[in-house]
């Protein structure tokens, strides 16, 4: 329809952008006297971006800004605490740790509801009950669960009762009494327990 | 402006949905406007520039507090108007990028399925025959022509919420324009 060059119509939209160089703008308005068709052209696409221009700015309805909000998910407990652990990382990772450990523990306890006590010569046992006899000697430490103890004769080291009772005797013993009763007791119990594997462990590794 | 809006983000961040709403407050005009003009629907525009401040809600973690945030939010809103269009017209444009031609040549061949007759358009009023014009624009010449004459901005910017090359916009300006032209050739 035109025979003028491609790049007019180029450089007609460079100056629309206003990106148009000094050489080509002066190429263009050489052309554009000289054409008509482009000149027309030109006109056209200005009368397009005044056309385009000319659209009234509208807001948002009223109310929008509310439908947003109603639409957010429910920011309460999942998106919440997701967003808590990224921010907090250490601390959930402790807080992960002690409810894996809290729940072993406290399962422990509830499992062992049976009776068992520390092997040792020399003691007895009737029902439920252990008895260390008149005129012998325990050495080492006993620890019965679930279950009493009689001590009518010697204890060379300590005795740990967990969910019993100590019956009243003599009791003739060289080391500690313990009675692990509750929950809280039983934590405290295999936390020590814990230290002391730890420090008899370490000990044991300084006499080599 | 920037500092402000990054304020209100770290709020956001804390799980603060009230300062999310004065984000809101501060740029749904610009963001309806945008999606009103893509789509040509008020009640599609609403919808959409909604779900835009929903998506930026949740995804806002994800936003470079260094960058613009108009930026980010017009990018998931032109991103979801896109897609709005797409599923309206299945594949009515997938011929359009016929290597070396000049893109229009396929759209003009084509009727738009809301082509109005000559003189329904003659008697439109000017606002109405402006959406109506940049409705039967590809909508990948309207988001750059909505974008730049509409919301007056800046190529680079245009550049970066389309996630297209400066050169890509400025051909796809251009090309907008020369359709508009063709279109408006009677008036």
């Amino acid at each position: 329809m035109n025979m003028c060059p491609d790049h007019i119509v180029h450089y007609m939209h460079e100056y629309l952008d206003g990106d148009i160089s000094r050489e080509h703008e002066q190429e263009l308005k050489t052309h554009l006297e000289s054409c008509s068709s482009c000149q027309q052209q030109m006109h056209e696409l200005g009368k397009v971006t005044a056309f385009v221009q000319s659209a009234s700015h509208i807001s948002a309805p009223s109310g929008f800004a509310e439908g947003v909000i109603a639409r957010l998910p429910k920011e309460t407990s999942r998106v919440g605490m997701k967003r808590w652990f990224h921010g907090h990382p250490i601390l959930t990772a402790a807080a992960l740790f002690m409810i894996l450990m809290s729940a072993s523990l406290f399962a422990s306890f509830n499992d062992d509801q049976q009776f068992s006590f520390t092997k040792q010569p020399n003691i007895v046992v009737e029902g439920e009950k252990v008895i260390v006899p008149a005129g012998e000697t325990v050495k080492g430490d006993i620890v019965v669960k679930n279950g009493d103890i009689q001590i009518d004769g010697e204890v060379d080291g300590n005795v740990t009762i967990i969910n019993g009772t100590l019956m009243a005797s003599t009791a003739n013993v060289t080391g500690n009494i313990e009675e692990i009763n509750q929950v809280f007791d039983w934590l405290w119990y295999k936390m020590k327990a814990g230290a002391k594997e730890v420090a008899s462990f370490l000990d044991g590794k300084e006499e080599k | 402006m920037d500092a402000l809006i990054n304020k209100r983000i770290k709020e956001v961040l804390k799980g603060d949905q009230n300062a999310f709403a004065e984000i809101v407050e501060l740029f749904q005009d610009k963001l309806y406007r945008v999606c009103y003009r893509m789509l040509g629907n008020k009640h599609e525009a609403e919808d959409i520039a909604q779900e835009a401040f929903v998506r930026a809600f949740i995804n806002i973690h994800t936003f470079d507090t260094n960058r613009k945030f108009s930026t980010w939010l017009y990018r998931i809103g032109t991103n979801l108007c896109i897609d709005r269009i797409r599923k309206k017209k299945p594949d009515y444009f997938l011929d359009a990028e016929v290597a070396g031609a000049e893109g229009l040549n396929m759209y003009s061949q084509i009727a738009s399925p809301d082509e109005l007759p000559e003189e329904e358009v003659l008697k439109m009023e000017m606002q109405d025959r402006v959406q109506y014009e940049i409705s039967r624009l590809p909508d990948k010449y309207r988001a750059v022509i909505v974008l730049k004459y509409m919301e007056d901005l800046p190529l680079q910017e245009i550049s970066d919420i389309l996630e297209m090359p400066l050169g890509t916009v400025k051909t796809r300006i251009h090309r907008g324009r020369e359709a508009l032209r063709k279109q408006l050739s009677n008036m």
